[in-house]
């Protein structure tokens, strides 16, 4: 194709924070619409290439709408852009939520509202360029634009808490260093893996396909040292337990739309990154990890899903489900076959829309209340109907109901862990998380939402105008793609299948070496 | 004769007078007096190795000119910055100066 | 049109979908068309289950033995093929016209007992989601399609029970309910998983192929038998079997028109239904099936037990509907699919009938739950008495009433694997003498109880003198009629001695079909036990001849351990509030102590190294000048005696 779509697709929002920037900060809401007309552009070109994929590219899989532009040749880095059945959802993912985002409810963004929307765009191009980079080089550098907008979101128009004791300036802090510390691994992990790979190649190349095709002859030793570097810095971006301790903090700190895209679509950059280079490029290594990765993801799902039991503070619920969430990746990810790796991936899509969702209804509440304590709240469904029914559709969905997106997911991942005899008891331990999902997240909705009516919130509004943006669209994409599975399933599948064929060659490769892993 | 070892000695122990000021010196007047001594025993040293090892070029006198412009020019901030630090401080003492810190 | 509906049956669930659908995007603010929506697309629901129920019966021996099936795929990838469809049999298709029935009969009854509620249309919105997901349920060719609407079904029931959100009760209810059924779900979830991962398939039919032959699979009987009990966990949950069975009373705090839709007669049968489904599964390995009849059996027991005591008329109907559900397993652990889901369409009718008619009364005494308030409205409300007496009749078991023939067929199948009747084999026939025991006697208590409620509500004089009971308008009239004449004709389907080709047992069977003969022993001691029950009913509620206080004080302990329902609740509120929240705070104390601790700590041991080390920056001009200067002669010294190659260059940065 010679429409340069992925580029006009990254461009849209920085053409809207351009513009931004000669709009006299006073004129929030020309700011604001900027700021929707922009995402929404990468929104409908991602949905409308997502569809020309599933229709055109599906049965040969592999890259489409490529892009090559050397940018520096001496060193192999090329402006390399191109999608598969793997990043397309993700793209989808981030236009749905970055669109979303920019009408949620944030009471703090009502001052500097200018600078704020100009941020969120800067943001929503890093974290979508990484889905869409076929160069490490690139990858690395979109992921890097992510980290400084966050920090500067979070200690801005943040907000502390009242269970916890943790300021903004805290939890800003807090994410930050440990994002910045796991890219410090990714970084290193990068740079030996090229130094490794120009080497034997005699060219040097940040390429990810043909880094990957050199993966056989990297050896075992070296794989399983970089992967765990690689793995180190992914899975902490990923949350992955004992490294989970920023995203509670984060999110609760953050201003909505940030919580929303943070949660939603950042955290996948870390699932994304240990799939698609992680796995692809370093199969020994992740045979090698994969148990641990395995047994502390029982951890997140187990151990934050109780920890959610305990709290009062309603982001730390969502956040610390969202930790729970992401145990269930993880465990898919440590099956290493295909339906684990389905089914891991495509909760990633399901959690994001699920998440944002809930982090724009609890964000429009907070909005509305100027709190989050539960038990300060009780009966808002008398106030607020049509927020409480977003409330409880994202309740479901984070409960794993069928009909919603995060069913069938669930569903394969634990087929696909279940299918390794190795991983059936964790497996079995972290399926207890469903039940363990349902009773926070019913908890949450019946103290918040339900009960007499309480005379304090009376002078709350029910979501009106912009606001029922997020909530139509992130319902509409929770009920498709929960009554139509296939639609993500078939992409998914067809993005996996490379990956899962590499992992099942090197386990051959593995056993033909008489290697004990 | 005064021979090349003179004219470097006598700017070695210039240089050292001059940096014994510059690190001594409580005032911040005398340690900018240090370094200018420092800078006229680089110029010094300039001129002797021009005049002896390479009398055809006249790079070194070049150069001690250029080193004198500088320094003026230098002084001319140094006292400058001096002249306000006093305004606010009412002190030339360096003790004095440890903002750096911290 | 019977061709159109069996070539078309996912149109039945699809309907109320589409009501569904209509009335939460457009019709919300119209209640009246909304009700008319929903009972429209149930009703055409409801002629499509009909002339499928009778292509069935003319197709006969047919379906019995292929079941007519119609897929397509759900999502797929290699090794694992998930279709959406659905599968025509008898059973399947009794129970479309059970549901489809019953659904509609609820829906045009809750036009008078819900009107002039605020939620009306969002009320009817429920009820199509349900008959949606109810209907997607029993129509499911494969298990994971099963679990999607038994999932659904859940929410519909959360939603219902909830309906009324404002009301504390309400919300701890619906929470409740699903909650407790979910626990039940991570044991079917768990089952599923487990037979895909070993046999390869979720499809029914498929199964059914496979599972007898488990030791190809690489299983041993023991495994499949632990399969089966996690499995059953599931129908545990949702068919309100002990100990899972807490959450049914409770949802009574949904309106009454829910309660007898779902709470009775479709939804929490939808348990017994799964294991009617997967009965090959528990037939191949006995140690299964004496598990489901004993939990079966023991549930009616000790339901029946609670039941005897409660004065909520919908408590004690919520206590006879498990311990019913519990009948219906223990024939399914019994083997006998037909007598299972014989019992289960008779109890539909009469219990829905009773739930109608407490709605009824409830309606009459406005919402006035305590029985000891009722009294004598047997003169007031005569459509109800009538109708209730039926049912109250047909679930004691008193000929010729429906469900004297079901229950009869449960005693008979369950006696027939004891050593009672001489000619039973396998390890377990003396389990079964002792469930026999236990259901003859829940056959007994169940009469009592009900007539207990029956004399305490209708007969005697009305106890609270405030109020003005008035017999019900005729929509919610008409359904007790209905379903009155179908408690009484119902169970004639199954008369003894009926034939090919007639009987209920021809169509709804696994295995080979025999007919059913009058076993004279059974049914002359159940009707006497029932009669018991009865007797001892009128003479304690009715004719006063035996005080009930005197009998609650002679047995105080038993009377209180019944009262407060053997404080199963007390027991697990307590394991929630103190072992699971408690392991939940102490974990949160972890992750703020330990986890965070230790990030915090490597934060706070750069800062403590910082400030040491921030005594070197004295901020003196002169010093760093000193170090600077002191360099500078290090390096000179370094130049001068060391060799000056390009290593010693390379320490001052040159190289390469």
């Amino acid at each position: 194709m010679d429409f340069p779509v992925l580029t006009v697709i990254l461009l849209a929002p920085v053409v809207g924070a351009l513009i931004s920037v000669f709009i006299p900060k006073e004129e929030s809401r020309i700011i604001k619409a900027v700021a929707g007309i922009s995402t929404f552009i990468s929104l409908a070109l991602t949905i409308v290439i997502y569809f020309v994929y599933y229709t055109q590219h599906l049965d040969t899989g592999g890259m489409a709408f490529t892009e090559d532009i050397p940018w520096v040749s001496d060193l192999g880095v090329v402006y390399s852009l191109g999608v598969d059945g793997f990043s397309l959802p993700m793209l989808l993912l981030t236009n749905v939520i970055g669109f979303t985002a920019v009408f949620s409810r944030s009471w703090s963004v009502e001052k500097r509202a200018k600078e704020f929307y100009i941020l969120l765009m800067i943001l929503i191009v890093g974290v979508m360029g990484t889905f869409v980079a076929r160069d490490l080089f690139i990858f690395f550098l979109f992921y890097e634009v992510v980290v400084i907008p966050i920090y500067i979101m979070v200690i801005i128009w943040g907000s502390g808490s009242k269970t916890k004791d943790v300021t903004k300036e805290y939890a800003g802090m807090k994410l930050t260093i440990y994002l910045l510390v796991g890219s410090a691994f990714l970084l290193a992990a990068m740079i030996w893996l090229y130094m490794e790979a120009a080497e034997m190649r005699g060219l040097p190349t940040f390429d990810i396909a043909t880094l990957a095709s050199l993966s056989s002859q990297f050896d075992q030793q070296f794989q399983i040292i970089v992967f765990g570097m690689m793995g180190f810095g992914f899975t902490v971006l990923l949350s992955m337990f004992p490294f989970h301790s920023w995203s509670p903090d984060g999110y609760a700190g953050a201003p909505t739309a940030v919580s929303m895209i943070h949660a939603g679509v950042l955290k996948k950059i870390g699932g994304y990154g240990l799939i698609r280079i992680g796995f692809f490029i370093l199969p020994l290594g992740a045979k090698f990890w994969a148990p641990l990765i395995a047994i502390l993801a029982v951890g997140n799902v187990v151990y934050a899903a109780l920890i959610c039991l305990a709290q009062k503070d309603m982001k730390y619920v969502v956040g610390y489900s969202s930790v729970s969430h992401m145990g269930f990746v993880l465990i898919g990810f440590a099956s290493l076959n295909i339906i684990g790796l389905n089914g891991a991936v495509a909760n990633m899509f399901a959690h994001g829309v699920m998440s944002a969702l809930f982090f724009s209804m609890v964000g429009y509440i907070y909005g509305a209340t100027k709190t989050r304590y539960i038990p300060d709240l009780g009966g808002l469904a008398h106030q607020m109907p049509v927020a409480a029914a977003g409330f409880v559709v994202a309740a479901m969905a984070s409960a794993g109901l069928p009909g919603l997106v995060s069913f069938v997911p669930e569903f394969t991942t634990f087929v696909g862990a279940f299918k390794e005899a190795s991983l059936r008891i964790p497996a079995i331990i972290a399926l207890t998380g469903v039940v363990l999902g349902a009773v926070y997240v019913l908890r949450m909705v019946a103290n918040v939402l339900f009960g007499p009516r309480k005379e304090e919130w009376d002078h709350v509004e029910d979501i009106r105008g912009s606001y029922w943006i997020p909530v139509v669209v992130l319902i509409a994409f929770i009920v498709t793609f929960g009554v139509f599975p296939s639609l993500l399933m078939d992409m998914v599948n067809s993005g996996m299948q490379p990956i899962a064929a590499k992992l099942v060659d090197a386990a051959r490769v593995a056993s033909q070496m008489g290697g004990n892993i | 004769m005064i021979g090349l070892n003179h004219f470097l000695v006598f700017s070695g122990t210039l240089f050292c007078i001059g940096l014994f000021g510059a690190l001594a010196k409580r005032s911040a007047i005398a340690i900018l007096m240090g370094l200018e001594v420092m800078l006229t025993a680089v110029n010094i040293n300039l001129v002797a190795i021009s005049r002896y090892v390479t009398p055809e070029y006249l790079v070194g006198q070049v150069f001690a000119v250029f080193v004198i412009a500088v320094a003026a020019a230098e002084v001319a901030v140094g006292l400058a910055l001096i002249v306000a630090i006093y305004r606010n401080r009412i002190s030339v003492n360096v003790e004095d100066f440890d903002w750096l810190k911290w | 049109m019977i061709e159109f509906s069996l070539n078309n049956a996912w149109l039945i669930p699809f309907l109320p979908a589409v009501a569904f659908a209509l009335i939460v995007l457009v019709l919300r603010p119209l209640p009246r068309v909304s009700a008319f929506v929903s009972i429209t697309c149930i009703l055409i629901s409801f002629i499509m289950a009909i002339s499928i129920g009778i292509g069935v019966i003319q197709g006969g021996e047919k379906f019995v033995e292929e079941p007519f099936k119609k897929a397509v795929t759900w999502f797929s990838m290699s090794g694992l093929k998930i279709e959406m469809g659905f599968q025509i049999d008898p059973t399947s298709a009794m129970m479309l016209f059970v549901v489809t029935l019953v659904a509609a009969l609820v829906q045009i009854y809750s036009i008078g007992y819900m009107h002039g509620d605020k939620g009306f249309s969002v009320f009817y919105a429920y009820l199509s989601l349900f008959a949606m997901s109810m209907l997607g349920l029993v129509i499911a060719p494969n298990l994971l399609q099963m679990f999607v609407f038994w999932e659904l079904v859940g929410l519909c029931s959360y939603l219902l029970i909830g309906f009324w959100w404002y009301k504390y009760s309400a919300r701890e209810a619906a929470k409740k309910a699903f909650i407790t059924t979910r626990t039940g779900d991570f044991g079917l979830l768990m089952g599923i998983l487990l037979l895909q991962i070993f046999f390869g398939t979720l499809d029914l039919q498929e199964l059914a192929v496979r599972i007898p032959n488990f030791t190809e699979y690489g299983l041993t009987a023991g495994a499949l038998t632990l399969i089966a009990a996690i499995l059953f966990l599931g129908p545990i949950g949702k068919s309100g079997q002990f100990p899972l069975h807490v959450w049914l009373p409770d949802a009574m705090e949904g309106p009454t028109p829910v309660s007898a839709l779902i709470h009775a007669a479709t939804m929490v049968v939808a348990g017994v239904y799964l294991v009617g489904r997967t009965l090959f599964l528990f037939k191949t390995v006995p140690g299964a099936m004496a598990f489901v009849a004993f939990m079966g059996a023991f549930t009616a027991l000790f339901a029946a037990s609670i039941a005897i005591t409660q004065t909520e008329m919908k408590k004690i109907l919520a206590y006879s509907t498990v311990s019913q559900l519990g009948y219906m397993m223990l024939a399914l652990g019994a083997g006998s699919l037909t007598a299972s889901m014989f019992h289960l369409m008779t109890h539909a009718f009469f219990k829905a009938l009773m739930f109608l008619g407490a709605g009824s009364v409830l309606h009459a005494m406005h919402n006035e739950a305590d029985i000891w308030k009722y009294g004598g409205l047997k003169k007031y409300m005569p459509i109800t008495y009538w109708t209730f007496l039926i049912g109250c009749l047909a679930i004691a078991g008193i000929f010729p009433f429906a469900g004297f023939f079901s229950k009869d067929l449960i005693l008979e199948v369950v006696w027939a694997n004891s050593t009672l009747s001489g000619h039973a084999h396998g390890p377990f026939q003396g389990l079964y003498t002792l469930l026999f025991i236990m259901a003859s006697m829940t056959a007994m208590m169940t009469a009592f109880y009900m007539f207990r409620m029956f004399f305490i509500c209708f007969h005697g004089e009305l106890r609270d003198k405030h109020a003005h009971p008035h017999e019900s308008p005729f929509s919610m009239a008409m359904p007790l009629v209905v379903l009155g004449i179908l408690s009484v004709v119902g169970g004639w389907v199954g008369w003894p001695g009926l034939t090919e080709g007639k009987a209920f047992g021809y169509f709804v069977r696994m295995g080979e079909f025999e007919i059913v003969h009058a076993n004279w022993t059974l049914i002359i001691s159940s009707t006497v036990l029932a009669l018991i029950g009865i007797g001892g009913a009128i003479a304690i509620y009715w004719k006063n001849a035996i005080s009930h206080e005197e009998l609650a004080k002679k047995f105080a302990p038993l009377y209180k351990l019944s009262f407060n329902k053997f404080y199963v609740d007390e027991l697990y509120l307590w394991i929630i509030h103190n072992i699971i929240d408690g392991i939940g705070r102490a974990l949160w104390w972890v992750d703020m102590h330990i986890v965070d601790g230790v990030v915090d700590g490597v934060a706070k041991t750069t800062k403590v190294l910082g400030s040491v080390f921030r005594r070197v920056q004295t901020g003196k001009m002169q010093h760093y000048a000193l170090v600077l200067f002191a360099g500078v002669v290090v390096l000179v010294i370094i130049m001068s005696f060391a060799d000056t190659s390009v290593a010693s260059l390379s320490l001052l940065g040159g190289g390469r």
